[in-house]
């Protein structure tokens, strides 16, 4: 069943590739990114992301990455490899596995990167994606932004959904 | 010249990806190219087609970005690097113009 905006957002346990254990229950806003490391849309929105997650370190705000991809048909999405490129690149969020795609699953997540940001209550208040245009830098990720602003101020963001686009969540068969 | 566009519904950059060509074709004055279109449904369909990722463009066979030896054939979207560095789901729209040219350039002299 698909979350809407308002509903308690399901709780999770999973591990980062620091061997680190996040669950969606924060005492802040909590940003989580469904992506991976093989679609052109999550890498061309990752700087963005990335810049968020620094952005908004110092207001309480978490952005947590999560893969859920099924590994055995797209390597690239492995833990391994998931390792490796935090170990390559400057990371400030870190970066989760889903292995058994539960949370993408209890999310309803589509596609990489799928967006959704999370109150002090866990309540959903945006999902969606991090801005209109994967293509342009300047776009700056400003409707998640935006709705992180909102969120901070304790209020509802003006615009709680937008179409997530990305590549489709590699689901096991 | 035969331009062929490979896409898989994963990917939603398969329109965007079309215009670009479109465009190309028609800013270098090269209107009577038609542009086709091949669904890869199935991993057979990939492995058959050499297929890297949608949206992949070919000009008279070709690959309009030669892939790089680790690339893997499947169902996925393609990572293209703009030239100034950005990754992108559609090729920079220079590579684009260019490779249209070069085929052009060969058609004439051939």
């Amino acid at each position: 069943m698909s979350l809407t905006i308002g509903d308690t957002a399901p709780d999770f346990q999973l591990s980062d590739t620091e061997g680190g254990t996040w669950s969606a229950t924060g005492s802040g806003a909590t940003v989580l990114v469904f992506t991976c490391n093989h679609c052109p849309y999550a890498l061309a929105w990752h700087d963005r992301i990335a810049e968020v997650a620094r952005d908004y370190a110092e207001r309480g705000v978490r952005v947590l990455a999560i893969n859920a991809n099924d590994a055995e048909r797209y390597p690239r999405d492995s833990f391994e490899a998931m390792k490796d490129r935090v170990g390559r690149e400057d990371w400030p969020m870190p970066y989760l596995y889903d292995a058994t795609q539960e949370v993408a699953r209890a999310y309803d997540a589509k596609v990489t990167p799928d967006v959704f940001v999370l109150d002090g209550e866990r309540r959903l208040r945006y999902r969606g994606a991090p801005d209109s245009d994967y293509d342009d830098p300047r776009a700056g990720a400003v409707w998640l932004r935006e709705a992180l602003d909102a969120v901070l101020r304790g209020e509802e963001p003006a615009r709680a959904e937008t179409k997530p686009v990305g590549c489709s969540i590699k689901w096991k068969s | 010249m035969n331009v062929e566009l490979l896409w898989w519904e994963g990917c939603p950059s398969t329109e965007r990806a079309l215009e670009m060509v479109r465009e190309a074709i028609s800013e270098l004055g090269l209107p009577e190219i038609e542009v086709h279109t091949r669904e890869i449904v199935t991993e057979d369909d990939a492995r058959d087609a050499g297929f890297i990722g949608s949206p992949t463009i070919l000009i008279d066979g070709a690959d309009l970005v030669p892939a790089a030896a680790v690339e893997q054939i499947g169902l996925s979207c393609r990572v293209y690097r703009r030239r100034d560095g950005r990754i992108s789901p559609t090729p920079d729209p220079d590579d684009l113009r260019e490779a249209l040219e070069r085929a052009a350039r060969a058609e004439v002299n051939s």
